[in-house]
C-alpha cells in the first residue's frame, strides 16, 4: 500500500500562513472572547472576518483569474487549524468551500459574479445536510421541480451554519430525478423558513431551512455534469479542514490539560506528578501529535487522485478520535471542576463530538478507506 | 564532515547500492532469522550475521559517514541513510554488532580520546569486536541511577564485582560498556557512578544465558567476580558515568545522529498483516471480507502511517515548532507499542491457527507472528520501559512535574 500514499511537505506560502495565522488568532480569539461569543446572537465577529478577508485568506484557494492568490486547499489548512486552536466559529470554512464546489462546477457567470465577492469577505453557506443526517452527500431527498423557467424547490436542509448573514447558499436537491447544486442568492435564501438549531457546539450557529416554496430561476443550477465530482470535492476539502479545526483543537487542548496538572495540588503534589494522569495525558498528546503529521500529509496532496483521497480520510479518520480523547480526558482530570460549565474543558469536547459529525466520522472514513487501500 | 551531496550524486549512490545489495543479499537460510538483533540465539544465526555484516562494511554500505582514519567511508551521512534506507527497501538481514555501531561507536567518536577512537572503531565495523552493554542489574532496571556494581580502582587496574543482565550478545561479545558505581554513598546516587569501555574476556567474568519467554536465547546475565580491567578503560572522568549513559541512551533512542548505519531490526512489513488477513479464513470467507476485521485493519494502517509520518515532519521546522523534542523523544514509545500491538492483532487474525507456536509444522509462516509479539516486548521493556518512556515525554515534552 505504501506507494500509493504520498509525502508530506510544507510550502513557503504554508509555512507563512501558519505564522501569521497563529498570531492573528491567538490575538482575535482569547479564551474570553469565545465565551463572549458563545452569549452572541450572530455567534462570531463581523470585523474579524472581514479582517481574514482583507489578508487575502478567504481566496487562498480562489483562482487569480476569480480573484483569489490562486493557491490551493494546502494553504488554508494552516489558517483553519490556528483557528481552530482558537475555537474560533464563523463562516470561514463553509465560504472556503462553497468556492471550492463552484471552482470545480460553477457556471462561467456563477463564477465570474461570485467567486470574486466570497474572496472578498462575502459570507457563503451550504446547505447539505438533511433530516436524515446521512454522512452520505448523496443521500439527498430535497426537490427541485421546474415551471417554466423557474426551479421550485422542496425540502429540509439542516446543520447549516450561520445562514442569516450568508450572501450566498450551496443547496443540493434532485431535479427530474438526477443529482444537482444549486447557488441560491440572499433573495432565495430569504424566502425560505429558518430555526436556530441547538447544537453541542455552542461557538457555531446551526440552522435548519424549510424550502418549500423558494423559488430561483435555472441559472442557479451548476453544471449538472460536473454534480458528483463538486460533491466528491466538497466531502474531500470538508473532512481535510474539519480535521484541521480538531488538530487544533486539539494542542491546545492538552496545553490547557498540562497547565492544569502543574497548577492543581492534592495532597501536597502537583496532581501532573501522578502518572494515571501524566502518562494518559501523553498517549492524548501523542495521538494528536500523529493526526497533524495526517494532516499536513493530506494538506501537500490534496487533490492528487486516490493519494489525495487516502490522506485526506486518514486524516479524518485520526484527528476525530484524537481530539474526542484529548477533551474527554481533560474533563476528567480537572475534576470537579471539570463538570463545571466555566471549566473549557468542555468546551473542546462539544467541538470534538461538532466535529466528529462533519463529513464523515472515523468509522465512516475508514470504511471508505477499506475499500481504497485493502 | 563531508559537503552535502547533490541529489544527482545521491541517486547514483542509491543506484549502486541497490545493485549490490540485490546481488548480494543472502539466500534465506534454513533456519528462523532473527529479526532484531536482540533475538540473536544461537551459534548458527551469529555466524551467518557476523558474515554479513563484514560484507557490507566492506562494500562500504556501513559505517559510510564514520571517519576514514579509524576504518570508516568519510562520507556524508546522507550516503548512509540512503543505504540504510536500501537495505530496508530489499529486506536485508539485520547488522549484528548493533550495540557497538549505533550506541558505543558514535559515543566513542564523540567523547573518545584519540587512542580509543584507533583501539575501537574498526573492530566494531568489521564484527571482528562485538559488543554488549552492562546497564540493567537484576535490582536495577528502570532505576538506573541506582546501579550496584561496584568498580574498586587498585593501581592501575580497576576491580569489577556485580551482576548485570539482559545482555545482549553477552557470550559473544569481546567488550561491555559498562556502568558501575565507583563512589560508594554519594549524597546523589547518579554522582557515584562511572563509565567503563570494559573488556569481557578478562577473568572473573562469567555469563549465563537467560531463556526468554519465547523459550528462546539471546541475552546472560554478566557477573563480574572481581574482575580486573585496565585503569584506562574508564571513559571521562571518574563519577560522570551517568551524563555518559544518557549521552548513550540518545544514540540508542535515536535522538541523537552519528550511528554507523544499518538495519538493527527488520522494518515491520504491515502490508503482510493485510497478506495474512487474505489467506486466513473466517466464517468461510477470507477474513478480509469481514467488515470488522476490515475496520481493524484500517485502524492499524492509519496508526502506522501516522507513526510514519511524524518521523519525515521531524525534518520540517516550522511544523515541530511548538514542541521541538516530541517526535524524537516519543518515538520509541510509538514504535515499540505500536509492533506490539500490531502483532498481536496478528495472531488473532489467524483464527484456530493462532493457538500454533514456533517449530509446529502446521503454523502459519512458521508461527513468525507469535513470536514476533513475544519478543515485541523486548523493545517496550528494554532501553526504558514503556512507562519510563511516558515519564520523559511527560516531563521533558510536556513539562510536567517530576513524580
Amino acid at each position: 500500500m505504501s506507494n500509493r500514499l504520498g509525502p508530506i511537505g510544507l510550502s513557503d506560502e504554508q509555512a507563512a500562513l501558519l505564522e501569521s495565522a497563529a498570531k492573528y488568532c491567538a490575538d482575535q480569539s482569547p479564551i474570553d472572547s469565545v465565551r463572549r461569543l458563545i452569549e452572541d446572537e450572530q455567534g462570531f465577529s463581523t470585523d474579524v472576518f472581514q479582517e481574514m478577508a482583507g489578508f487575502g485568506w478567504l481566496g487562498i484557494a480562489i483562482p487569480e483569474a476569480d480573484g483569489g492568490a490562486g493557491l490551493d486547499l494546502a494553504e488554508v489548512v494552516p489558517v483553519v487549524e490556528q483557528m481552530g486552536r482558537r475555537l474560533m466559529g464563523g463562516p470561514f470554512v463553509a465560504s472556503t468551500l462553497l468556492a471550492q464546489a463552484l471552482v470545480v462546477a460553477g457556471t462561467e457567470s456563477q463564477k465570474k459574479s461570485v467567486l470574486p465577492a466570497l474572496a472578498e469577505g462575502a459570507p457563503g453557506t451550504l446547505l447539505l445536510a438533511e433530516p436524515n443526517c446521512d454522512f452520505d452527500p448523496l443521500n439527498v431527498r430535497s426537490r427541485a421541480d421546474r415551471e417554466q423557467d423557474e426551479l421550485i424547490l422542496s425540502g429540509t436542509k439542516c446543520l447549516a451554519l450561520d445562514v442569516p448573514g450568508a450572501r450566498w447558499a450551496l443547496v443540493s436537491a434532485t431535479l427530474e430525478g438526477e443529482l444537482v447544486l444549486l447557488l441560491l442568492d440572499q433573495a432565495a435564501l430569504k424566502s425560505a423558513s429558518l430555526r436556530r438549531e441547538v447544537v453541542i457546539d455552542e461557538t457555531r450557529r446551526s440552522f435548519r431551512i424549510e424550502l418549500d416554496g423558494v423559488r430561483v430561476s435555472s441559472d442557479a443550477l451548476l453544471e449538472t455534469s460536473r454534480v458528483h465530482e463538486a460533491l466528491a470535492q466538497l466531502e474531500l476539502a470538508g473532512a481535510l479542514l474539519a480535521a484541521a479545526e480538531m488538530c487544533g483543537a486539539g494542542q491546545s487542548c492538552i496545553d490547557y490539560t498540562v497547565d492544569y496538572l502543574n497548577q492543581r495540588k492534592q495532597f501536597g503534589r502537583p496532581i501532573g506528578a501522578y502518572q494515571a494522569l501524566k502518562h494518559t495525558t501523553v498517549h492524548a498528546h501523542v495521538q494528536i501529535e500523529q493526526a497533524r503529521s495526517h494532516l499536513y500529509a493530506a494538506a501537500h496532496v490534496f487533490g492528487q487522485g486516490v493519494e489525495g483521497e487516502i490522506a485526506v480520510r486518514m486524516a479524518k479518520a485520526a484527528a476525530g478520535p484524537a481530539l474526542a480523547f484529548a477533551a474527554d480526558r481533560s474533563i476528567q482530570f480537572h475534576g470537579g471542576y471539570g463538570f463545571t460549565y466555566e471549566c473549557d474543558a468542555q468546551l473542546y469536547r462539544r467541538r470534538a463530538i461538532w466535529g466528529e459529525a462533519q463529513f464523515g466520522d472515523a468509522m465512516y472514513q475508514r470504511r471508505r478507506l477499506a475499500d481504497l487501500i485493502l | 564532515m563531508a559537503n552535502r551531496p547533490s541529489q544527482e550524486e545521491l541517486k547514483a549512490y542509491q543506484a549502486e547500492a541497490t545493485a549490490w545489495f540485490s546481488e548480494n543479499i543472502p539466500a534465506k537460510p534454513d533456519f528462523m532469522m532473527p529479526l532484531t538483533f536482540m533475538e540473536v540465539g544461537t551459534d548458527q544465526q551469529f555466524h551467518f550475521l557476523v558474515d554479513w555484516q563484514r560484507k557490507v562494511y566492506e562494500a562500504g554500505y556501513l559505517g559510510a559517514a564514520w571517519p576514514r582514519e579509524y576504518g570508516g567511508g568519510g562520507l556524508h551521512q546522507a550516503f548512509q541513510d540512503v543505504a540504510t534506507d536500501v537495505m530496508r527497501r530489499l529486506g536485508s538481514p539485520i547488522m549484528l554488532n548493533t550495540i557497538g555501531l549505533n550506541w558505543a561507536g558514535p559515543l566513542i567518536l564523540d567523547m573518545g580520546t584519540e587512542e580509543e577512537r584507533s583501539r575501537y572503531i574498526r573492530g566494531i565495523l568489521t564484527a571482528e569486536d562485538i559488543w554488549c552493554q552492562g546497564f540493567s542489574e537484576p535490582d536495577n532496571g528502570s532505576d538506573l541511577g541506582n546501579a550496584q556494581t561496584r568498580a574498586v580502582r587498585d593501581g592501575d587496574e580497576w576491580v569489577i564485582n556485580g551482576t548485570k543482565t539482559w545482555t545482549t550478545h553477552g557470550s559473544y561479545a569481546k567488550y561491555m560498556i559498562l556502568l558501575a558505581r565507583s563512589i560508594p554513598d554519594t549524597a546523589r546516587k547518579y554522582a557515584g557512578l562511572s563509565f567503563f569501555l570494559a573488556p569481557m574476556d578478562v577473568s572473573g567474568v562469567e555469563t549465563r544465558p537467560i531463556r526468554k519467554l519465547t523459550g528462546e536465547y539471546g541475552f546472560t546475565e554478566t557477573f563480574f567476580t572481581d574482575a580486573r580491567i585496565p585503569a584506562d578503560c574508564l571513559m571521562g572522568e571518574e563519577g560522570q558515568g551517568w551524563g555518559v549513559a544518557m549521552r548513550t541512551l540518545e544514540y540508542e533512542r535515536s535522538s541523537r545522529g552519528g550511528q554507523a548505519g544499518g538495519l538493527s531490526i527488520v522494518a515491520p512489513d504491515h502490508g503482510a498483516v493485510v497478506e495474512l488477513a487474505r489467506r486466513a479464513e473466517r466464517d468461510g470467507a477470507p477474513s478480509i471480507a469481514d467488515p470488522i476485521i476490515r475496520d481493524r485493519l484500517v485502524e492499524y494502517m492509519i496508526e502506522a502511517r501516522g507513526i510514519e509520518l511524524m518521523h519525515r515532519r521531524m525534518g520540517i521546522g516550522p511544523l515541530i515548532q511548538d514542541r521541538p523534542m516530541s517526535i524524537p523523544l516519543s518515538g520509541k514509545l510509538m514504535n515499540s507499542e505500536f509492533t506490539r500491538r500490531i502483532n498481536e492483532f496478528a495472531i488473532t487474525l489467524l483464527g484456530q491457527a493462532g493457538a500454533y507456536y514456533v517449530g509446529e509444522p502446521a503454523a502459519v509462516d512458521g508461527g513468525i507472528s507469535q513470536r514476533a509479539y513475544l519478543n515485541a516486548f523486548s523493545a517496550t521493556i528494554g532501553g526504558g520501559t514503556s512507562q519510563i518512556q511516558a515519564n520523559i515525554v511527560a516531563e521533558h515534552v510536556l513539562g510536567l512535574p517530576k513524580h
